[in-house]
C-alpha cells in the first residue's frame, strides 16, 4: 500500500505550492476572485452610482439652468437658498411628519394585523393574500385609484355619507390642513400589506417550544405575546423602521401624481421640491444641490441607524474581511 | 409610508450624468447642411387623436411630395417636453424639430446653441402664413421656430345652466360675472370649474386680471424687463383676491386636475356638474373625451373674459398662446421647409376641420369645425393685443414662480402683493 501512495503523494505535488500559498498568503486568490466576481458590480456601480452623486455634486455649486456650459459658479449658495426658503424646509418637516406617523401608526397596526394573520383562522391564506395586495400595485397606478376615489363626492365620501358619517366628509386633497395626512393614509393602504408579511416572516422565526414553555410556566397569551414573541421580531422590527425612514424620506410618486405637493405646498416633499425646481423650472445646479441634501440626509440616517440600531442584528451575519 | 427604493434619489441623481457627458460635446456652430437624402426625427405632442391622424398624414404626405426627405414622427406625452427637451438639447444628437411654445422657453433653450437661428429659411412666407402670430417665436429678432396653431382664452359656458339660473346674456363686465355666479349658486350650481391642483389654471385668472388692469404699453415692458413694477400688477392681485372671496369655483378646486376624468375641471362642464370654465380653444375637444353626451357643442357657448372697472387694459385685449415647433441647427433648412408646409393650406385646413386647434392660416379659418370656435377665432384674430400666457412668455423659472404664487392665493394662502414678489425674485435668481 505504501508503494502506492507514494505515486499519489508526487503527483499531488504540483498542486502542493497553490495549496502552500493559499495557506501562507491568503490574500492573492481571494483577491483576484473578488476581483472578478465583484469588479463587474463594481464597475457598474461606480459608474451608475458614485460617478453621479459626485457629478450632481459639482452641478449644486453651479448656477445652471441646464442648457449651455457651467460658467457661472455660486459655491454653495443653492444650498443656502434650499435651506433658507420656507418651502424647502416645510418639505423637510413634511418628511419628518411621515416618517414619525409611520412609526407611530403603522408599525402597530403592521404587528396587530401580523399577529392576527400568524393565528390558525378560516381563510387565512385568503386573507393575507387580500392584505397584501396593495402593495402588488404600483404606485403611479395606486395614486391614480386613490385621487379618484378621493376627489369631491368621489367614493370615499359617497361611502363616508352612506354610512351616516357625513360629517367625516372633508377636501381630501384641496384642503391644505388635511392633505399630508390624506397622503399618509394612502402610502399606509399601500405598504401595510408588505409590512404584515415582513413580520409574518419574522414571527415564523419564533421557535414554538418558547410560547409552549411560556403557557406551561402560566403565562397568559399577552404576555407570551408582549414577553417572548415581541422581543423576538426585533430584529424584523428594527430592519422595518429602517425601510420606512428611508421610504419615508424620499418620498415622491403618490405625491407628484395626487397633489403636485399641492395645495399651497402643504404636501411638497424633498423629492417633489426636487423635481419640481429642476426640471419645471430648469434650474437644475439648485435641484442638484436639493438632491445632494437629500441624499446626504438619507446616507446619515443610513449610517447611524446600522451603527446603533441594527448592530446586533447584523454581528456575525457579515463575513469577515480579506486579509 | 413604506420602501421607496432607495434608486429614487439615485435615478435623480443619475439624470443629470447625460448632461455632464454631453456638455463635452458643445459648441454653437450652424454645421453645413446635409446634402442628398435626409431624415428628420420630428418630436410632437399629438399623442391623441384628431391631431395624432393628422401628423400621421402629414408624415406620409410630405415624403410622397419629397423623396430625399424622411421623416420620422415620435410623440411624447405633453408633459415629457419639460424634461425631455433640455436632456436632449445638451446631448450630440437631438430631434431636428422639437414641439415649442415660443418666448421665454424658447429663450431659455437657445443657451443650449442647438436652436437654429432659421431667419432666413423663413422669412419669404411666415407673414403671410401666421401673420404677426409668428413673431411670438422669434428672440431678438431672430426666427428659431414656426407655429401651427394659435390659441386664445375665454369662458366656456353651459348655455342650459344659464339658461336654469335665468341668465340671459352672457356676462360682459366684472359686475355682471359676479352676478351670474350669485344666480347659478343660488340655484346650487357649482359656478365656475377650475383645475387647481395643475395650478396653470388658476394663473390664467391672474393673467386676465392683469391684462384688463394694465396698459399694454406696461405689459410689453414689464414682461421685456421680466419685473413688475407698475402698480396696476399689484391691483391685478386685488381683484382676484375679491373675486376669490365670492367663492365662485367648485367644492375642493384646489385638488381638482384640470383635464384628466370626469372629475376634473373640464369633465364638471362637460358634465353638466358647473356652469362655466376659463379656458382655451382646446376646451371643446379636451370636453368631448370626457363625456357621453354626443350633443355637447350645442350645449357650450363662449364669451370674452369681461371688463374691469377702471382698468388701464383694452377690455377686447386677449390671453394666449399657441403651439409650434423649432429646429435644431443639423438639417435646419429641411426643417423650415417641413414647418412651411405645417402652415401651408392643405395642413392647416385639416387642423381647423377636424377641430384640432385654431389655424394660424386665415385661409383655413373657414373651416373650423363649430360656430362656437368661429366666435373665438374671431374675437382672437381682431383682438388689439395678444397676451401670451405669462408662464410661457417669462423666462421658465419666472412663469412657474408666477403659477405656484397664484396657486397659494386660490388655496388661501398669499397676498397680491406676494405674487409681484415672487415674480421678481425668480427674475433675480432667488429660489
Amino acid at each position: 500500500m505504501t508503494t502506492a501512495t507514494t505515486p499519489v503523494r508526487t503527483a499531488a505535488k504540483p498542486s502542493a505550492p497553490a495549496v502552500t500559498a493559499r495557506k501562507h498568503r491568503p490574500g492573492r486568490r481571494k483577491r483576484l476572485e473578488l476581483a472578478l466576481l465583484l469588479g463587474p458590480a463594481l464597475l457598474l456601480f461606480t459608474g451608475f452610482v458614485l460617478v453621479p452623486i459626485g457629478i450632481a455634486a459639482f452641478y449644486s455649486l453651479f448656477n445652471w439652468k441646464g442648457f449651455g456650459p457651467l460658467d457661472d459658479f455660486v459655491g454653495f449658495k443653492n444650498y443656502a437658498d434650499a435651506f433658507g426658503g420656507t418651502v424647502f424646509q416645510s418639505a423637510i418637516v413634511h418628511n419628518l411628519i411621515i416618517a414619525g406617523l409611520s412609526i407611530a401608526v403603522q408599525l402597530p397596526l403592521s404587528i396587530g394585523l401580523a399577529l392576527l394573520l400568524n393565528r390558525k383562522l378560516r381563510g387565512r391564506a385568503v386573507l393575507r393574500a387580500l392584505v397584501f395586495a396593495p402593495y402588488v400595485l404600483s404606485e403611479a397606478i395606486t395614486a391614480v385609484i386613490w385621487a379618484l376615489m378621493l376627489q369631491p363626492n368621489g367614493f370615499a365620501d359617497r361611502t363616508l355619507r352612506g354610512a351616516g358619517l357625513g360629517g367625516l366628509v372633508h377636501n381630501w386633497l384641496a384642503d391644505p390642513g388635511i392633505v399630508l395626512y390624506t397622503m399618509f393614509a394612502v402610502i399606509t393602504w399601500k405598504y401595510i400589506g408588505f409590512g404584515i408579511i415582513l413580520l409574518l416572516a419574522g414571527l415564523q422565526g419564533v421557535p414554538a417550544e418558547l410560547r409552549e414553555a411560556a403557557a406551561l410556566d402560566g403565562a397568559s397569551a399577552w404576555q407570551t405575546t408582549r414577553h417572548v414573541v415581541l422581543p423576538l421580531l426585533g430584529p424584523t422590527i428594527r430592519i422595518w423602521i429602517f425601510l420606512s425612514v428611508i421610504g419615508s424620506l424620499q418620498l415622491f410618486d403618490v405625491v407628484w401624481i395626487m397633489t403636485q405637493g399641492g395645495p399651497a405646498n402643504a404636501s411638497t416633499t424633498m423629492a417633489t421640491y426636487l423635481i419640481d425646481h429642476g426640471f419645471k423650472r430648469y434650474e437644475f445646479g439648485f435641484g442638484s444641490a436639493v438632491a445632494v441634501i437629500l441624499f446626504v440626509i438619507c446616507f446619515v440616517f443610513a449610517l447611524l441607524y446600522q451603527r446603533f440600531a441594527l448592530r446586533r442584528d447584523t454581528q456575525g451575519a457579515l463575513t469577515r474581511m480579506v486579509g | 409610508m413604506f420602501v421607496k427604493r432607495r434608486i429614487t434619489v439615485l435615478a435623480a441623481l443619475a439624470a443629470v450624468v447625460p448632461l455632464a457627458l454631453a456638455a463635452c460635446s458643445g459648441g454653437s456652430d450652424t454645421p453645413a447642411q446635409p446634402s442628398g437624402p435626409v431624415t428628420l426625427t420630428w418630436w410632437h405632442n399629438g399623442t391623441t387623436d384628431p391631431i395624432k391622424s393628422i401628423w400621421e398624414k402629414v408624415v406620409a404626405d410630405y415624403h410622397q411630395a419629397h423623396g430625399d426627405v424622411t421623416i420620422k414622427a415620435q410623440p411624447l406625452q405633453n408633459e415629457d417636453f419639460s424634461t425631455k427637451v433640455p436632456l436632449a438639447l445638451q446631448s450630440a444628437e437631438p430631434p431636428d424639430i422639437y414641439q415649442s411654445w415660443g418666448a421665454g422657453d424658447l429663450a431659455s433653450q437657445l443657451t443650449s446653441g442647438k436652436v437654429a437661428d432659421i431667419t432666413d429659411f423663413t422669412k419669404s412666407w411666415i407673414t403671410q402664413t401666421t401673420g404677426k402670430f409668428g413673431e411670438n417665436w422669434q428672440v431678438d429678432g431672430k426666427q428659431y421656430g414656426v407655429p401651427f396653431e394659435q390659441h386664445f382664452v375665454g369662458f366656456w359656458y353651459r348655455k342650459d345652466l344659464f339658461q336654469q339660473a335665468g341668465i340671459t346674456t352672457p356676462p360682459k363686465t366684472m359686475d355682471e360675472l359676479n352676478t351670474a355666479v350669485t344666480q347659478l349658486k343660488a340655484k346650487g350650481i357649482a359656478a365656475i370649474s377650475v383645475g387647481g391642483k395643475d395650478r396653470w389654471p388658476d394663473a390664467f385668472y391672474f393673467n386676465y386680471f392683469a391684462v384688463r388692469e394694465c396698459s399694454v404699453d406696461v405689459l410689453k415692458k414689464s414682461v421685456k424687463a421680466v419685473k413688475l413694477e407698475d402698480p396696476c400688477w399689484t391691483k391685478a392681485g386685488q381683484d382676484l383676491k375679491n373675486f376669490l372671496a365670492t367663492e365662485p369655483f367648485q367644492t375642493g378646486f384646489a385638488g381638482t386636475p384640470a383635464q384628466q376624468g370626469a372629475g376634473s375641471s373640464a369633465g364638471l362642464v362637460a358634465n353638466g356638474k358647473a356652469a362655466m370654465e376659463l379656458q382655451g380653444d382646446w376646451e371643446p375637444g379636451t370636453m368631448s373625451s370626457l363625456t357621453e353626451d354626443k350633443d355637447l357643442d350645442s350645449k357650450v357657448g363662449w364669451f370674452a373674459f369681461p371688463s374691469v372697472t377702471g382698468g388701464q387694459g383694452d377690455p377686447n385685449a386677449v390671453l394666449g398662446g399657441g403651439d409650434g415647433f423649432a429646429c435644431t441647427t443639423r438639417a435646419s433648412k429641411a426643417c423650415a421647409d417641413f414647418l412651411q408646409y405645417l402652415g401651408s393650406e392643405p395642413v392647416q385646413t385639416q387642423l381647423a376641420a377636424q377641430g384640432a386647434g385654431l389655424p394660424v392660416n386665415t385661409v383655413a379659418a373657414k373651416s373650423l369645425k363649430t360656430d362656437t370656435l368661429r366666435q373665438v377665432y374671431d374675437y382672437g384674430t381682431k383682438a388689439p393685443y395678444l397676451q401670451m400666457y405669462f408662464d410661457r412668455a417669462f423666462p421658465t423659472a419666472v412663469g412657474a414662480a408666477l403659477n405656484d404664487a397664484v396657486a397659494n392665493m386660490f388655496a388661501g394662502q398669499g397676498t397680491p402683493e406676494g405674487i409681484v414678489t415672487a415674480v421678481n425674485q425668480a427674475a433675480a435668481g432667488n429660489k
